[in-house]
């Protein structure tokens, strides 16, 4: 038998238990003088922390920012962010190895998050993920992973492609879903969560366009 | 059944803009509690009966009563880190009815004297995000949130923060962390958010249907409210209903109504030629339940007297094809990809109880592995900062206890298995093999 790591870097406390370099001194908060940032990050950044009484309470949208810039929290991304924010790069990281959106590696620009939590995979989102990770493989612009419940059970198995919910999808639909991807065109239209009336027959009163009851029963 | 109060006319176009919610009345309720002094409206909500709606059912009255008087710095903050498995609810609230949230958080903020607010949204909700934001700049516009409120003395500053996916957040201490920019790492409690919570000062958290149902309050009254459900689960509750069931989605239902009238009734029950093996009646942190319990009250001391919890109304149906085996191994890999690692019984105790299923499933498993699997749980609950690690025990439990005999024929059947296709001999050995039978 193999043996398995005590904690695998399946979990959120991952690395907690990898050694760093003590020969090497901790970087210091950047210096603004020498640090180059791009203008429109630091206007984002600088709005950012304004919102809040205290300024690292915009750690995770300064983040959030830089990685829409550099794809993802690379050692230059979390430089600029410290630069601006007046933190250690240490700290940065402390944050962005510690939440699923923020990347510590580089990684395709189109964000494929496939629930594979207990509803979606009680409908199958195991082999939905295991399609688009084939389907997707030879293609670096993509990151398929597979992410936890994305909270859209009544849509499963569904995904977040660049953000967008999507679902209840077939393997059928990977071919489509990835074309509509890589070509920037809404992805699944027909299947998008935002389309999605409520399922609740009581909700709407009649002028509205009630949930067709897809059983065609009703209570 | 009542008329809905939060998922009234839902899908009306353009719901989300602030025209056509002035149009339907809303913004009234504000109206009328901030003619009130902060002592009425808690009264109010207080004699409501509400109860929170994020997984703990503590009594929101109670809770901003809690907070201490005088002229601090006070922060509410409301929890839309909706991130329990099977959870859904919030989202359709915050996608379609953003208007009904900002007002429920100015009242409240009106009541608890907390003149600073944050909307703690997970990362992943990026649509209700930019709905929640547009809302937010009408409302400013409005002169519903700012400096002076409606004209008022009073002030409420709103401010939308977007999280970055992490389980852990949804919990209040850790919220608040995340909030104030570091890791979500749950606090030590004692001291409680309402004496010591963001930036050190009394915080008042709530979720969003909590938040979203004080308007309704506000308009028909405190007693009013509480003539809605049953005595100790007031009002009505938005249902998440998931996995093997016909009709999944989101459901409005007052309280107290039979569990198998919202499975059956309103989601249609599991598909034809399937039956109901078990069902969580509050997300998967909840302990399970079996077909036997589907008449129980759907309200928060019915299912807790069943040896369960309403948590925060999710209900995932499991039916028969599904292996229980399989079905806890999903719940535990979850809890430990979650797992902060703060705390030793959480962070390891999630680890194996992650290895031990996985033994089971590989025919590495005996017996008394079940055992030593239920033992790990007790250790967990109770002996942590926060309940995540309970949050595992809890299901996981409950699962060996009411389905012990799957388990053991599941390890029988894996071990019977594993020895049909013996390991493959190295290579090594293969070369002595052959040398011995030359």
């Amino acid at each position: 038998m193999t043996p398995v790591p005590r904690v695998g870097d399946e979990a959120r406390a991952s690395g907690w238990d990898r050694s760093t370099d003590p020969q090497k001194d901790p970087a210091l908060i950047p210096d603004p003088a020498t640090t180059e940032v791009p203008a429109e990050l630091r206007k984002t950044i600088e709005e950012a922390m304004a919102l809040y009484p205290e300024r690292r309470s915009a750690a995770i949208p300064a983040l959030h920012a830089a990685q829409k810039l550099h794809g993802w929290c690379s050692p230059q991304a979390i430089e600029q962010v410290a630069c601006v924010m007046q933190v250690t790069p240490a700290y940065l990281d402390s944050v962005a190895s510690f939440y699923d959106m923020l990347e510590n590696h580089p990684v395709g620009k189109h964000r494929v998050y496939v629930c594979t939590n207990i509803s979606c995979s009680l409908r199958g989102a195991d082999a939905l993920l295991a399609a688009i990770g084939e389907a997707a493989a030879e293609d670096a612009d993509f990151n398929v992973r597979p992410f936890e419940c994305l909270g859209a059970c009544d849509i499963a198995p569904m995904a977040s492609v660049d953000g967008v919910y999507i679902g209840p999808l077939s393997i059928e639909d990977v071919p489509q879903l990835l074309d509509d991807a890589r070509s920037g065109r809404p992805v699944l239209p027909d299947k998008q969560l935002a389309t999605r009336p409520v399922a609740d027959p009581h909700a709407n009163s009649e002028q509205y366009p009630a949930h067709s009851l897809e059983q065609g029963s009703s209570r | 059944m009542t008329d809905a109060l939060l998922f009234k006319d839902i899908d009306e176009p353009g719901l989300n803009t602030l025209p056509v919610y002035e149009a339907r009345g809303g913004y009234a309720a504000l109206r009328k509690a901030l003619a009130m002094t902060p002592a009425d409206v808690l009264a109010q909500l207080e004699a409501s009966g509400l109860r929170g709606r994020g997984g703990a059912g503590f009594q929101m009255g109670k809770k901003v009563s809690f907070l201490p008087q005088g002229s601090m710095s006070k922060y509410l903050v409301c929890n839309a880190d909706e991130s329990e498995p099977g959870t859904f609810k919030d989202r359709e609230l915050m996608q379609k009815n953003p208007h009904l949230l900002i007002e429920g958080i100015v009242i409240a903020a009106h009541a608890a004297c907390a003149e600073r607010s944050f909307i703690y949204i997970r990362g992943e909700y990026e649509l209700q995000a930019s709905i929640l934001e547009a809302a937010l700049a009408e409302a400013r516009e409005a002169g519903y949130l700012g400096e002076r409120i409606l004209g008022s003395e009073h002030a409420c500053l709103l401010v939308l923060h977007r999280g970055a996916g992490a389980y852990i957040c949804g919990e209040e201490t850790g919220l608040l962390d995340s909030l104030e920019g570091k890791r979500g790492n749950p606090r030590l409690k004692p001291p409680f958010p309402a004496n010591q919570g963001l930036y050190q000062g009394p915080t008042l958290i709530n979720n969003v249907e909590t938040l979203s149902t004080v308007p309704a309050i506000m308009t028909m009254g405190g007693e009013r409210y509480a003539e809605l459900g049953v005595q100790t689960s007031t009002g009505t509750k938005l249902v998440s209903i998931s996995g093997h069931v016909q009709r999944p989605g989101n459901y409005e239902i007052e309280l107290g109504i039979p569990s198998r009238e919202i499975i059956y009734g309103l989601a249609g029950g599991p598909p034809e030629g399937s039956e109901i093996k078990c069902w969580f009646p509050g997300g998967s942190s909840a302990p399970v339940l079996t077909p036997d319990d589907l008449d129980v009250p759907y309200d928060f001391d019915s299912l807790a007297n069943a040896g369960s919890m309403l948590g925060s109304g999710a209900i995932i149906v499991v039916d028969d094809s599904t292996p229980i085996v399989d079905l806890a191994l999903k719940v535990a890999m979850f809890y430990r990809h979650e797992s902060c690692g703060k705390c030793t019984p959480c962070r390891e105790g999630t680890n194996w109880t992650v290895k031990m299923l996985q033994r089971i499933d590989a025919g590495q498993a005996t017996p008394m592995d079940l055992d030593i699997m239920a033992s790990v749980q007790e250790h967990i609950i109770g002996n942590c900062l926060c309940v995540l690690g309970d949050a595992m025990a809890m299901p996981i439990g409950s699962m060996i206890a009411k389905f012990r005999e799957e388990f053991e024929a599941h390890i029988e059947t894996a071990r019977m298995r594993a020895n049909l296709t013996p390991p493959p001999v190295p290579a090594d050995e293969q070369a002595l093999l052959a040398h011995g039978a030359s």
